[in-house]
Parts: C-alpha cells; sequence; structure tokens
C-alpha cells in the first residue's frame, strides 16, 4: 500500500499542514516508508480479539465522574496574556466564512 | 407527479448543569467573552477532561423520558475538524457506543378536527461538547472567538427519517423542547441557544428509494424550521423536476430571504477521523443508578394528561392544555388541592346544580381549570409573564373557587377580585370580599325590592319584553345588577325577575 | 577530598543528609549545578531555558523550610531537580522542544510539577527533547540535538535526551522525563543512567503535553533505583483532574530498598526469547549476559519466557501513537498560544502555515500518518486492528508472568550511535524503541539500569519490566544489582 501525491495532499489538508512540492515529495517518500512498517499488521488474524483502547490496569475502570460544581474562576488576563491577537476580550481571527 | 418527503431531525439541547461537561468552568449565560473559558476549555497544552455526573444524569433522565435504552456502557469519541470556536481542534462526542439508544415521542399534529397522533422514533441520543462562538462583527476584517460556551454540555438527539411534512417536523420540534424542559435537563431558551435543530431533508417519487438529503443547520425557531424545510422541499422538488440532481449538502437558512443556501466551509466532505477518546474511560451506568433517577423521575406529560382526564373528568383537549408544561400544571394542581373540596362532582351531585346557582355547576376542577386557561393564561400573556412569575398564587385561586362554591361572590366578583390580587392590590381573597363589600347580594327580599325599583324605572323595556323582545329582558337583568354593583346572585336575579312579569 | 565533587556525585539521600545537617544549603546546592550548567550546556546543549534567578528564590525558600525544622520537610527538600521540557511550569517557558511553542510560558503548574515543588525540589531547568516526545534521539529538537556526554559524537538517546544528558553530566542530580516508547528508559541505557516508567495511570499525565495519551507516562531519571523510588514517591498519585489516573492505596516505593526480607533469592526471572534475538548488538548482549549472570549469584533464577507478538509491537505503536498524536496536536493552531504564522491570507491558510512553520518534519511525518489511519476506509485495517494487536501483546506479558516475577533484557539493540546514523531513515530510528515500545503498549512498568559499556565505551542498559503496580519490587531488583556492582555510579570524564 503506497500513497500517491493526491492522497498525500489530501491528508495534508485534513490535518492543516501546508506542505511545499518538494516537502510533499519527500514527506510521500517517507510516509510509503512507515506504511511499509505497518502493514505487517494486515496480515495478522485477530478474529475474536477485542480492541484494547486504554492499558490494561484501566480496562477494568470506568469513567470516574466529577460532582457538578463551578470550581474555575475568572483568568482570563492570564490566558490572553499569551494569545497571539486579543480584541476586547476576544480571540481574533481571520474572518470566519460560512 | 407525486412527491414524498423524508425528514429526520438532530437536536442540541443545552443540558442544565452548573458547570461544563468536562471542565469546572461555569455555563451561566451573558458573561464577559472568555471569562469562563478555562485552561481545558481553552486546550491548553497538557489538560485533560473529567466527566460531569449531572451531564450524565440529564442523559438518563432523558433516556427514561422516551422509553430508550439507557447503555450500560457508552464511550466518548473525538471528531477531528479545525474550526477557531473547536479549542482542541476536535469535539469530544461520542459515536459508536452512545449513552441512550432508541426511544420515540408522539406528537400530535395538525389542528382542530384535522388533528392526527404520529409516533416519532428516536435513533439515538449522546453526551458532547458545545463549541465556542464565532462573533462576525467586524474586527477589522477579522472574527472574534469568545471561548465562554466551549464544553457546555449537550444532548444530541436524533430521530428516525420518520417524519414527512414541515408541519410534523415543527410538531416533533415543540413536543421536544416541551419534554426536554418538563423533566428539567434544558431550559429550552431558543434565543439564547439552548435548543437548536439541524433538519435532514430529502424527497423520492412514492415507493421510490430515499433521495439524497441535505442538512439544514441551526433552526433556532419553530416558524423558521416550518419555512426552511418548506423552502428546501420546493427546491428539491424543482430541481430534480427540471432533469438536475441533488448533491448532499449542508445548507443554512437565511430568514431574511426565505432560502436556504449550501455553506461554503463544508463543500470538502468532511472527514471526523473518530476514534474512542483514549483520555476517558468508558462510561458504565449500573440499573442502580437508573432505578434511582427513574424514581425521582417527574410524572410525564402522557401519564399526567391522563390522570387529569380520569381523576378531574377533564376533556381531552383540556387536559393537554394544563400538561403542556410542568408549572402550569402543578400550578392547577394546587389550586384545586388548595380549595380543600372535592375535586369532582360526586354521584348525587352530578347532573344536579349545585345551590343557587342554577344549571350544572362545573366541578372543583373543571372550575380551577377555567381560571387557569381563561383568566389567568390571559393576563400572563398580556403582561408577558411565565406562570411562575404569576401575581396571583394557586392558594388564592382556591380561595377564590371556595367562595364560589360557597356563593359568597359571582363569577363577575370574582374576575374582579382576581383583578385587584393581579394588582397588588391586597393578597387575601377574604380582606378583599370585606374590604370592598362584595359579598354577593343572596337575600330574596333585598333583589325583589331592587327589581321592583328596576321595573319601576324601565317601563320601556317592561313593554318591549310584553311585546316579545327578549332583548329587553336581558337589559333589564343589567339594570339590577348595576343597581346591587354587581353584587346580586345572577341566577337569582333572573329567576326572581321571570317570576315577576310573568 | 574537595566538597564539588562530593556533591555532584552524591545519591539524593546524601544530598538530603548534607542539607539536614547544614553542610550544605539549597542555595549552594542550585548554584553549584547553575555553575556546572553555565560551564557545559553551551557544547551538551542539555537545557532550554535556566532561569537563575527563579532557581535561586526557589531555593532560598527551601531552605527558609529546612531551617524551620522536619515537620514541612521531606527527603526531597532542597535538592535541585531539572524538568523536561514537556512538563508545563507556571512562569517558565514551556517548549515541548518545538518552535510551535517557543513562545509559550505556561500559566500553569503541571500536577508532577506541583507534587515535586510541595516536596520542595528547585527547578534547575527545562531540559531538552525531541519535538513533542517524537524520536529517540533529541536530533528533532527545534533547539538543536543534545550531546552524550559519554561521546559528544553520540545521540543521548531520546525523546528524554537533555534530562538524561543534563544527569550524566552532573549537571543536574535528577530530573523528570516521559516515556511513550521508551524516551526514559532508552536515553537512561545510552547515558548510563537509571530511569523508571510507571504502570499507565500511578503518574498524573495533567500538565504533562500530550504526545499519545494511552501510552504517555512521566517518571523519574536520576543516578540509582533508591534516588527514582524517592522521586516516585512524590511524582506518583491519584490526580482528579486526570481521567486515566488511578485511585489507589497511596504507597511507599522505597519500602523495600535493603529489607533483609527482600533479597533475590528465589526470583524468578523472565528472559524473552525474542528479546535475545538476532537484532541485539553484540556488545550490548555481552553487558546484558553479565548482569544477568549477578542476578543469579544475588539468588536469583533466569526463564525463558515469550513474548510471541512483540515483533509487531513497532508497527502497532507506529499506528497507535502517531494516530493520538495527529489529535492531540490539533489544538496547535496559532489561535490562543503558541506560533502563528506572519503572513497569510485567510483562515485556512493561517493554520496550514502556522503548522507548517511550528512543526518539524519528523512530527508533520507523524502527524500526517495519523491522520491517515484514521481516515475513513483506513481505520479498521489499521487503527482498530493495531489496537487488536495490542491486546495480544498485553496477553503476552500476562501470560509470561505466570512463568516469572520480573522480566528482564537488553534497553536497546546497541549503545548510543552517531549524530545523522539513523535520522535518514525514519523506520530504522524507529526501531531502536524495539524492546521498549511493548510495555508501553500493554501499561506495565519498566525501568533501565546501566549494566556495563559497549563499544566505544559507551554505557549499556539492562531492562528491566515488571507486572502491573509492582514498582517497588522492581525498583528493589534493580537496587540489590546496585549494591552488588557500581555501573551506576560511573560518570564520564572531562565534565
Amino acid at each position: 500500500m503506497s500513497l500517491n501525491p493526491d492522497q498525500v495532499e489530501r491528508i495534508a489538508r485534513l490535518a492543516r499542514i501546508e506542505l511545499s512540492p518538494a516537502e510533499a515529495a519527500q514527506t510521500r517518500d517517507r510516509l510509503n516508508a512507515i506504511l511499509g512498517l505497518i502493514e505487517q499488521l494486515q496480515a495478522v488474524d485477530t478474529t475474536g480479539i477485542a480492541p484494547m483502547a486504554h492499558a490494561v490496569a484501566n480496562g477494568h475502570a470506568a469513567q470516574r465522574l466529577r460532582e457538578d460544581v463551578v470550581t474555575e474562576s475568572d483568568r482570563r488576563a492570564t490566558y490572553q496574556a499569551i494569545a497571539p491577537e486579543i480584541e476586547a476580550g476576544l480571540y481574533l481571527v481571520p474572518k470566519v466564512i460560512e | 407527479m407525486q412527491w414524498e418527503i423524508v425528514i429526520g431531525l438532530e437536536t442540541h439541547a443545552q443540558l442544565k448543569t452548573q458547570s461544563k461537561i468536562f471542565s469546572g468552568a461555569s455555563t451561566a449565560f451573558g458573561a464577559a467573552p472568555n471569562v469562563q473559558a478555562c485552561a481545558v476549555d481553552l486546550a491548553l497544552p497538557g489538560v485533560l477532561p473529567v466527566l460531569n455526573k449531572a451531564a450524565v444524569e440529564c442523559a438518563i433522565r432523558f433516556g427514561l423520558a422516551v422509553d430508550a435504552q439507557i447503555a450500560p456502557r457508552s464511550v466518548f469519541a473525538r471528531k477531528n475538524y479545525f474550526y477557531p470556536d473547536l479549542p482542541k481542534g476536535y469535539q469530544i462526542s461520542q459515536f459508536e457506543l452512545p449513552v441512550v439508544i432508541g426511544g420515540q415521542l408522539t406528537i400530535q399534529v395538525g389542528q382542530g378536527d384535522k388533528i392526527y397522533e404520529k409516533i416519532v422514533h428516536l435513533t439515538r441520543a449522546h453526551l458532547e461538547e458545545d463549541a465556542g462562538k464565532s462573533l462576525h462583527e467586524d474586527f477589522h476584517g477579522k472574527s472574534g472567538i469568545d471561548l465562554n460556551r466551549a464544553g457546555t454540555p449537550l444532548l444530541e438527539i436524533v430521530t428516525e427519517p420518520d417524519m414527512c411534512s414541515s408541519t410534523e417536523a415543527v410538531a416533533y420540534a415543540k413536543e421536544l423542547h416541551a419534554r426536554v424542559q418538563w423533566i428539567g435537563i434544558c431550559d429550552g431558551n431558543m434565543q439564547e441557544g439552548s435548543f437548536r435543530c439541524d433538519a435532514n431533508v430529502s424527497v423520492r417519487r412514492p415507493g421510490g428509494p430515499l433521495g439524497t438529503r441535505r442538512e439544514i443547520k441551526n433552526l433556532n425557531s419553530f416558524r423558521f424550521m416550518q419555512q426552511a424545510i418548506d423552502y428546501e422541499v420546493k427546491w428539491q422538488i424543482e430541481t430534480l423536476e427540471d432533469g438536475g440532481r441533488i448533491e448532499q449538502a449542508t445548507v443554512l437558512f437565511d430568514p431574511d430571504t426565505g432560502e436556504t443556501r449550501a455553506m461554503r466551509s463544508k463543500e470538502d466532505a468532511q472527514d471526523y477521523r473518530y476514534f474512542p477518546d483514549p483520555d476517558l474511560l468508558p462510561l458504565a451506568i449500573s440499573s442502580d443508578w437508573i432505578a434511582r433517577v427513574k424514581a425521582a423521575l417527574p410524572e410525564l406529560p402522557g401519564e399526567m394528561k391522563q390522570r387529569f382526564e380520569t381523576d378531574y373528568l377533564l376533556s381531552p383537549y383540556d387536559a393537554a392544555m394544563l400538561t403542556a408544561t410542568r408549572d402550569a400544571a402543578k400550578y392547577f394542581e394546587d389550586c384545586v388541592t388548595f380549595t380543600g373540596l372535592p375535586a369532582v362532582p360526586g354521584p348525587v351531585e352530578r347532573g344536579e346544580s349545585l345551590p343557587l346557582q342554577g344549571g350544572a355547576m362545573p366541578g372543583v376542577a373543571k372550575t380551577c381549570a377555567n381560571w387557569v386557561m381563561g383568566e389567568l393564561a390571559a393576563r400572563l400573556n398580556k403582561d408577558g409573564k411565565d406562570i411562575a412569575a404569576a401575581p396571583v398564587l394557586p392558594t388564592q385561586i382556591a380561595q377564590i373557587v371556595r367562595r364560589i362554591v360557597d356563593n359568597t361572590i359571582s363569577n363577575k366578583i370574582a374576575r374582579d377580585i382576581f383583578d385587584a390580587l393581579w394588582n397588588g392590590d391586597g393578597d387575601d381573597v377574604d380582606a378583599i370580599i370585606e374590604a370592598k363589600g362584595l359579598k354577593q347580594i343572596t337575600d330574596t327580599g333585598a333583589i325583589e325590592a331592587i327589581i321592583d325599583e328596576v321595573l319601576a324605572a324601565n317601563q320601556k323595556s317592561v313593554e318591549e319584553f310584553r311585546a316579545g323582545k327578549e332583548k329587553a329582558f336581558n337589559a333589564l337583568v343589567g339594570q339590577a345588577m348595576k343597581a346591587t354593583k354587581g353584587k346580586a346572585n345572577p341566577q337569582q336575579v333572573n329567576d326572581l325577575l321571570r317570576k315577576k312579569l310573568s | 577530598m574537595s566538597a564539588a565533587p562530593t556533591l555532584i556525585q552524591a545519591s539524593l539521600r546524601e544530598l538530603g543528609a548534607a542539607l539536614a545537617a547544614k553542610r550544605v544549603s539549597s542555595v549552594e546546592l542550585a548554584q553549584l549545578f547553575l555553575d556546572r550548567i553555565e560551564r557545559f550546556n553551551p557544547v551538551l546543549n542539555a537545557f532550554i531555558t535556566v532561569d537563575p534567578d527563579k532557581t535561586l528564590a526557589m531555593a532560598r525558600a527551601a531552605d527558609v523550610r529546612l531551617a524551620a525544622g522536619s515537620k514541612d520537610c521531606g527527603p526531597l527538600t532542597g535538592i535541585p531537580l531539572a524538568h523536561k521540557d514537556i512538563f508545563c511550569t507556571e512562569g517558565w517557558l514551556t517548549t515541548c522542544g518545538s518552535k510551535m511553542l517557543s513562545n509559550f510560558v505556561s500559566p500553569y503548574d503541571a500536577h508532577v510539577v506541583d507534587r515535586l515543588n510541595a516536596a520542595g525540589m528547585v527547578t534547575l531547568g527545562k531540559c531538552n527533547m525531541d519535538e513533542f516526545a517524537m524520536g529517540s534521539s533529541n536530533e528533532t529538537s527545534f533547539y538543536g540535538p543534545v550531546k552524550n556526554p559519554w561521546d559528544t559524537g553520540r545521540v543521548p538517546g531520546g525523546s528524554s535526551g537533555g534530562s538524561a544528558a543534563a544527569i550524566a553530566a552532573r549537571l543536574a542530580p535528577a530530573a523528570t522525563g516521559t516515556d511513550t516508547g521508551g524516551s526514559i528508559r532508552q536515553p537512561a541505557a545510552l547515558c548510563g543512567l537509571t530511569g523508571l516508567k510507571p504502570t499507565y495511570g500511578v503518574v498524573s499525565r495533567y500538565g504533562m503535553i500530550a504526545f499519545a495519551s494511552s501510552l504517555d507516562q512521566g517518571g523519574p531519571m536520576a543516578k540509582s533505583a533508591d534516588d527514582c523510588a524517592l522521586l516516585l514517591n512524590a511524582m506518583a498519585g491519584f490526580d482528579s483532574r486526570d481521567s486515566t489516573s488511578l485511585e489507589r492505596p497511596v504507597e511507599d516505593y522505597t519500602r523495600d530498598l535493603g529489607k533483609p526480607s527482600q533479597d533475590l533469592r528465589g526470583l524468578r526471572i523472565g528472559l524473552p526469547k525474542e528479546f535475545f534475538g538476532a537484532g541485539m548488538a553484540d556488545d550490548v548482549r555481552a553487558a546484558v549476559d553479565a548482569a544477568l549472570a549477578e542476578y543469579r549469584r544475588l539468588g536469583a533464577t533466569t526463564v525463558e519466557v515469550s513474548l510471541p507478538n512483540s515483533g509487531l509491537s513497532v508497527p502497532a505503536y507506529y499506528v497507535l501513537a502517531p494516530a493520538e498524536a495527529s489529535s492531540n496536536l490539533s489544538r496547535f493552531d496559532g489561535v490562543r498560544y503558541g506560533h502563528r504564522a506572519a503572513e497569510y491570507v485567510d483562515l485556512a491558510d493561517m493554520y496550514a502555515k502556522s503548522r507548517a512553520e511550528g512543526f518539524g518534519a519528523e512530527v508533520k511525518r507523524r502527524i500526517l500518518i495519523g491522520a491517515y489511519v484514521l481516515s475513513h476506509g483506513y481505520y479498521d485495517a489499521y487503527y482498530l486492528q493495531a489496537q487488536k494487536i495490542r491486546r495480544l501483546i498485553a496477553n503476552d506479558f500476562t501470560e509470561a508472568f505466570r512463568h516469572c516475577d520480573i522480566i528482564a533484557g537488553p534497553t536497546a539493540p546497541g549503545v548510543a550511535f552517531a549524530f545523522g546514523a539513523k535520522s535518514d531513515d525514519p523506520v530504522q530510528m524507529y526501531l531502536s524503541d524495539i524492546y521498549t515500545i511493548s510495555t508501553n503498549l500493554a501499561g506495565l512498568p519498566g525501568m533501565s539500569i546501566p549494566c556495563g559499556f559497549g563499544a566505544g565505551n559507551m554505557p549499556v542498559g539492562l531492562q528491566l519490566i515488571g507486572n502491573y503496580f509492582d514498582e517497588a519490587r522492581m525498583l528493589n531488583v534493580a537496587h540489590r544489582y546496585q549494591q552488588a556492582t557500581d555501573w551506576h555510579l560511573r560518570m564520564p570524564g572531562g565534565l
């Protein structure tokens, strides 16, 4: 299984990462090498095996529930001190078009 | 040239919790931008989600209220996409294993004698987090992002494509809207965005395969929902009849033009790359927990309506009106209870008029119902108030009804007392009756004396009546009531006047 | 004998004793290491951020605590510590080795940092690392590679390369690290140190910048198992802000160390035959064999076990970790913090350029692979399949532990390699983690301890893998070896 340039472009778009044509070509080669590595998984028969999403110790545990209490206070000034662009307490980005 | 319409609705109901679904920030509406966006909501590097128990309870309550199955184990999944109001670049939602499965709502569609009932089946309901808001007011060509709303708990409720008209869709949306408020999981405030609907609409030939559907997003009023679906259906049919094809698309409704239009940013079919969120463990809901929630669940509107019909002898229409909201139902029942009287006439009284009023007196329950649906509703409407904010209390209406039943006051006087209470002109019914001297005049002799005076002063009407004009009789009754400042028992005035003129 | 060499070689207990006896103050200790950092860091590049003012302020506060008496003090009070730059430290630049966070001054402390601060440790600085923890050589850092103090032409290992180099060069007595596929153990092995990855869920991940959430664990790196045990006591424990943090009774991880009843007689050490095959270099094999001989001398027995699916661990990992990472790194979009491109034409362009500029090549590769294996049509064949293989791998360990008490083998297939030796071929680089990755997939605890030297006089590490929550025993097994040998006390020359 190997990726063609269109597929690489599509994935890069999905991941919102701009790749220059040169980068795209090199990335494609590297990705195909990695795909070669992970191809081995296909051959394994995993019929009847349950997928493991969490480390085993957690496998028996269930999600802990938090009491519905407000515990956070206004720290806007602190958080926005590290923001790229703020106005009137809002994060500014290029206009979002719907 | 027949077409069938196929509609499914997805509704996002904001759950009435204090804090967010995965963080401890407040969910209160209306705060200054970003003061309720904590580190977790802002998706700072290294932060993690922890699940709010109350949000889960809301989901359980909902599942029980629509006869659905509550999943003993459900899983949170990441829905990956980029948008500035989605700080993590993914939304925590549920995909393959939602918390609520199946369920249904029975809706009443249409009006008057064209009303019919229909069952709308639910596919599922699942928990997820809300995104923030983009403000498009011009910040020199930029959008401003407010993340206060990011992380507010949502229940996404999905129907089967069971509805076949905009009317049915709206009826379902209204019923769902009432239901989520009834069980106290959502405040239903559509202007504030607490209840948002997306409609999936397609058309097909009868017996033919399902057509391609388009999704109308973010319908936040029932009126817009009706208009949007109607337009979309018309557009799809016209397109197909012109030989065109329907492309799957997400569309927005423009209330100004009344049209639906495909969204630009969703051209690329989105690949959300769902996978179970590794930061959250599977949600376990025990049958014990479900039982506890069930025990605490309020009586549902369907059951209550039935009970009102059976126990209070109310008509289906009245019962439906009074069970439209929990507040109204409680108000009504409190009125009945506080009268301290039997809610319905016993076998002996039924069919017999209650003393001195003439005609079959409606039972106490029916009387209270009339007051709640009549005077109270009208005044609430006029003043733009919710029943919860009514200046007149069930105890007071109950007292009014007691005084009608024991003949202290007439219906007309009762309305005057109601007015006084509403305007804050006194708060005790008996005190008002005393202070304003509103006791009904029931003394036969006194009434006869007044009638004699009225007849003497209104010879013209007497002659007209004797000439056959029934209207003149009413005029004389009116005069008599006026002379007593409305306090004479109207039935007695009627009876005695007839006697004197015969 | 002057005090300085002794202090930089001292164990954490010895430092604690010196502080308690007032033979040295926390400020003096901090200054000692800050001076060494100033001297040696320009070459080694182990630290990304050093802030002497902040460090000395913490040291002064520690001295106040020490003066006030033992009630408020513990074994770690006043002792300096370096943090891998993946832990959010309030008021300090926290870069995660990336340009993307080159301007990110964290507004909060990670849970682990909170706990170590509460224990009275003094932050020496933020250590260099592979970018976003993705790497096995510390060559992918935006801040330049870290040099192995044993041979500056070689890598220190990764991703906790800075932490490892700092300790090896005695620029810090201890450091925090994180381990997703071996990132504590492998650099510990390549730098002659002791490092421990706990059972998944024992150390809170809150404030530890996420790479692969179901695999990441924070842990201690130091010169000995005893040191690591003391640090683990401070680092471990339930945190309500991390849903994967486990609620368990508090443990004292030092409890078995040195206990006569806890000697190694009768200990069954399992040797996975798949770990002793062709992939291991001869010099590594020799050192590991010698270590196992020592264990037998101490009374343990070795038994062959099998982890039949371990050969699939690297491919499975390179599906699961990039998948989770591709999602975890989506928040880096230039909107609320971090790098934002200077020029862009619209929103989509802002995202694409900010992320293209902010991420290095390896990170981009992993994000793209991750997005691919999760994408429509490929999820079942790749992601779901890898999750199933993960379970097979975990089951292998469960079976193996029926026949032994602890598992041992090499930590890495070879000693530290030269710069650039593997960076052209990502798959070659990935195979550096061949012995460590399965531990993360299963969620088991693992350690690396120095067990000798190989080619070029470079350190070799012995890996220990314990059963779930068996850290105390694992530490004791390491400790006994360190009482009988002195590999862990060796230090590179010229420093």
